[in-house]
């Protein structure tokens, strides 16, 4: 490919000289719209040939970097701020590649000493600019590249640990936000990986001193919001590290292991006698720009752990939690998630062909990546449905292993769900219950008996409940019943039907509100209007008065009750009858829901009429407060009442609180501008 | 910088072209190129709006679940639109449910122009859709055998009304 690529750009060094001469003339503009467009070719072609370097090839990575040099080297005097771009954008954001760029650099650096110079002035500069627009992963990979660029001898040593020390001086840096100094202390460490053994080699008092400092700052931060953010409260029987803990920990691991890590793939190392009769540059000053009060930083978490080696099966090891390789393998693919997950497909695809993958066990560790992902705290950086379904991507493309994997690593979740945070416990109950979906239901359901002699709030008996009304929303009651034992009926959802107070043949037949319910059936299917419905329920349900008691706002729950009730059970056979019903009479709900009172009253006889149903008072509150026709502030008396005491533990509770204080915070975004 | 892998875009819009649109090729594009409205297919005929709510509401709210009718019988044939508030919300669908099961079946998702009244019929002969019309396959999720299949049945005419060369429609595009 090179030798073809090599070919096409001398040829068109020539065609661009023959044109020159055939336009002597007129034609100008024609031969500079055709220089530019093979000028641009050539950028693309160059561009191209950069991206792919170290993609599969006939040919060793180390002849591919050879032959590639060679080529830029030919085209630096045309193209170097083009090439300079490419290469700080791969240096950013395909850090998984960052050894074969720096590299790259290194060679061209012994042919051509001031481009090495200034890609590490724009290196420097690119930094400042992450750093200045809040582009934290921009900023932390081209750290970790500029240190790898030590390696190649493209950089000083000396010079790279003046830029770290102001690095760590960020992080000492008192009265600025913990998030800020945590985030530059991590920067620093995960650079290390790379850079540490030849700072050991070449600067070890220093860089020792710089350890220190560190050291000082992770153990004496405070770290209040490490058991807000645990998935797991017990740290047994695998410890929920707080991140940069955790980080320091496998750097402290790997600093006595003498900086000798053997995961990363390093190509400078063939190439060093020829790269260390390079001149170095020191690297620009660089100062981290100051912190100001709009600025936001990346959240901190928590390592999510579930597996351990004893979990795995004969064959590669698991590498253990300190291991820096942990670390190394995580970043990875969490890098693959991330700039894949628009892709699903793909996404899978990418992480199950991770390099090393015969060395590790890595459907686990991609399985513990994905679910620390889907239990992130406060909230995922994807959509939920988005881990969904590239496991089931992943389970399609290895259908011999992951399937198997993830069925483990749900037992294990299954057993550990007592001491599992609640916002974790509701993520997992959607992710299995969506899981299933996809399987037929399929599932060894009797392995979960243990639940069945427990009291029905315990976590497991709970999660089975919960689950299986999950999986009712996703098919119907009969599918539901069929897919679990009869043994397990006691976790069966309650067939969902209305539970009409004011039937005709119901409890209260023959009752003034049952008459009045069936005229109200009678008018609606007449199609009266609003007004006459206000009247038919005033002249039928409301009590006597005299004139001087005669005001709007006393509520009359049964009059409210009765007409709710009604003209929902009119609306039973899908959300959109109840939805056309609601948005019908919608005057007439408004006009009985004037005070908060009568709007809980509303919200009462709704779930009253639907509490078989979930799904459905959950689409029929949200409507009921996007029409406004009660508050939100009546949502959370209510939901927070004592009758509704029962309920709470439920998920379909807090679907609805969630949904009810995202619309207030609608209201406020709204009145704020 | 193009990050080196070709992957096809799942956000764009499939070959098809709804034969009854108002427009031109470019209002097309431009309507989809805007749209949050999804068509949905492959469904079973079985297949409730509380199902297909409960599974795209994973990709934010939903505005309005039309639900894809038999001319004739008013009854769900097996398709559907979806309105999102948010486009965004409706190309996370294609991303993340296209392809993926529901009732059991793989359903498709597919951005639409938006819809108008009359859009929620089959526009197959026998009411349903036309892809159902000449279904030469046994589905039990859409009626069994296909409406010219059942008509050779019971008449035993072996043409079925056959149309030859008829232009192929979204719906025809479903897999299963």
């Amino acid at each position: 490919l090179i030798h073809f690529i090599k070919r096409a750009l001398m040829m068109s060094h020539h065609r661009r000289k023959r044109g020159y001469d055939d336009d002597e003339g007129g034609g100008g503009y024609r031969t500079k719209k055709r220089r530019t467009n093979e000028h641009m070719e050539i950028e693309d072609r160059l561009e191209s040939l950069i991206l792919r370097v170290g993609e599969k090839s006939t040919s060793s990575l180390e002849s591919n970097l050879e032959g590639l040099a060679s080529v830029l080297e030919a085209d630096l005097s045309t193209y170097k701020s083009k090439i300079l771009k490419i290469l700080v954008e791969c240096a950013m954001k395909l850090p998984d590649k960052c050894t074969i760029y720096t590299t790259l650099i290194g060679l061209l650096n012994t042919k051509n000493y001031n481009f090495g110079g200034e890609c590490v002035e724009l290196l420097v500069k690119s930094t400042k600019d992450a750093l200045k627009s809040f582009r934290w992963s921009d900023a932390r990979f081209l750290l970790r590249f500029m240190s790898d660029l030590v390696n190649c001898h493209v950089v000083s040593a000396g010079s790279l640990l003046q830029l770290l020390d102001n690095f760590v001086d960020a992080a000492l840096e008192e009265g600025v936000p913990q998030v800020r100094r945590d985030w530059f202390a991590y920067t620093v460490l995960s650079a290390l990986p790379w850079v540490g053994r030849e700072l050991y080699e070449k600067k070890e008092s220093e860089l020792d001193r710089m350890l220190g400092s560190l050291e000082g700052y992770i153990k004496r931060r405070k770290k209040i919001h490490h058991n807000a953010l645990r998935v797991f409260k017990s740290d047994h029987p695998h410890p929920q590290e707080e991140y940069l803990d955790c980080l320091w920990q496998q750097i402290k691991r790997l600093r006595s292991d003498m900086w000798i890590e053997k995961h990363i793939i390093r190509p400078y190392l063939a190439f060093d006698s020829t790269l260390s009769e390079a001149l170095q540059h020191n690297l620009p000053s660089l100062v981290p720009p100051p912190h100001h009060p709009s600025t936001l930083y990346p959240l901190p978490t928590v390592i999510f752990r579930m597996f351990d080696y004893t979990d795995c099966p004969e064959g590669p090891i698991l590498p253990g939690q300190h291991s820096i390789e942990r670390w190394l393998i995580e970043e990875q693919l969490r890098h693959i998630l991330m700039s894949n997950h628009l892709e699903r497909k793909e996404c899978a695809a990418q992480l199950l062909s991770y390099p090393l993958k015969n060395k590790i066990p890595l459907e686990y560790i991609i399985v513990e990546v994905m679910f620390g992902e889907i239990f992130r705290l406060p909230n995922p950086l994807c959509l939920e449905i988005a881990y969904g379904s590239i496991l089931i991507e992943l389970c399609k493309l290895q259908p011999s292993t992951m399937p198997q994997v993830l069925a483990q690593a749900t037992e294990l979740l299954y057993e550990r769900l007592d001491g599992m945070n609640k916002t974790c416990f509701d993520r997992l109950v959607n992710w299995f219950s969506y899981h299933l979906s996809n399987f037929q239901f399929r599932w060894s359901w009797d392995d979960w008996e243990d639940a069945l002699t427990q009291d029905p709030e315990e976590p497991k008996a709970k999660f089975i409940r919960e689950v299986l009304l999950k999986c009712l929303r996703l098919s119907y009651h009969q599918r539901v019943v069929e897919i679990v034992p009869e043994t397990f009926a006691v976790f069966l959802p309650d067939k969902p039907s209305p539970n009409f107070k004011y039937a005709a043949n119901g409890q209260f037949a023959g009752s003034v509100e049952v008459r009045a319910s069936e005229h109200l059936i009678a008018a609606i299917k007449r199609k009266c209007t609003s007004e006459e419905v206000l009247a038919l329920l005033k002249q039928e349900l409301d009590p006597p008065m005299a004139e001087e008691d005669m005001e709007d706002n006393v509520c009359n729950p049964v009059k409210i009750e009765v007409f709710t009730q009604t003209l929902l059970f009119l609306g039973q056979k899908s959300f959109s009858h109840s939805f056309a019903a609601i948005a019908k009479f919608y005057s007439v709900l408004k006009s009985l829901g004037n005070t908060e009172e009568a709007q809980i009253c509303i919200l009462r006889s709704v779930v009253d009429l639907w509490k078989s149903h979930q799904q459905m008072l959950v689409v029929l509150i949200d409507k009921l407060l996007k029409t406004q026709i009660v508050e939100c502030a009546a949502v959370a008396n209510w939901v927070f009442s004592k009758e509704m005491v029962p309920e709470f533990s439920k998920c379909y509770i807090w679907e609805i609180v969630h949904l009810t204080i995202r619309k207030m915070n609608k209201h406020v975004a709204k009145l704020q501008k | 910088v193009t990050m080196g892998t070709i992957v096809p875009d799942l956000t764009q819009p499939s070959p098809y072209r709804d034969r009854y649109f108002d427009g031109t090729e470019d209002e097309w594009l431009s309507a989809i190129s805007s749209t949050s409205t999804l068509y949905i297919g492959n469904l079973s005929f079985y297949t409730t709006e509380e199902q297909i709510h409960s599974l795209f509401s994973h990709c934010g709210s939903i505005k309005r679940i039309i639900m894809g009718l038999d001319k004739h019988k008013k009854t769900p044939c097996g398709f559907c639109f979806v309105e999102f508030y948010l486009r965004s919300d409706a190309l996370a669908c294609i991303k993340y449910v296209n392809g993926t099961k529901l009732d059991d079946r793989i359903i498709r998702t597919d951005l639409d122009p938006g819809f108008r009244d009359g859009r929620q019929f089959g526009r197959g002969r026998s009411g349903g859709q036309v892809r159902d019309e000449y279904r030469a396959t046994y589905d039990s999720g859409r009626g069994g055998w296909g409406p010219s299949v059942k008509a050779t049945l019971e008449t035993g005419d072996m043409d079925g009304g056959f149309k030859k060369g008829v232009k192929r429609t979204r719906e025809d595009l479903d897999e299963d």
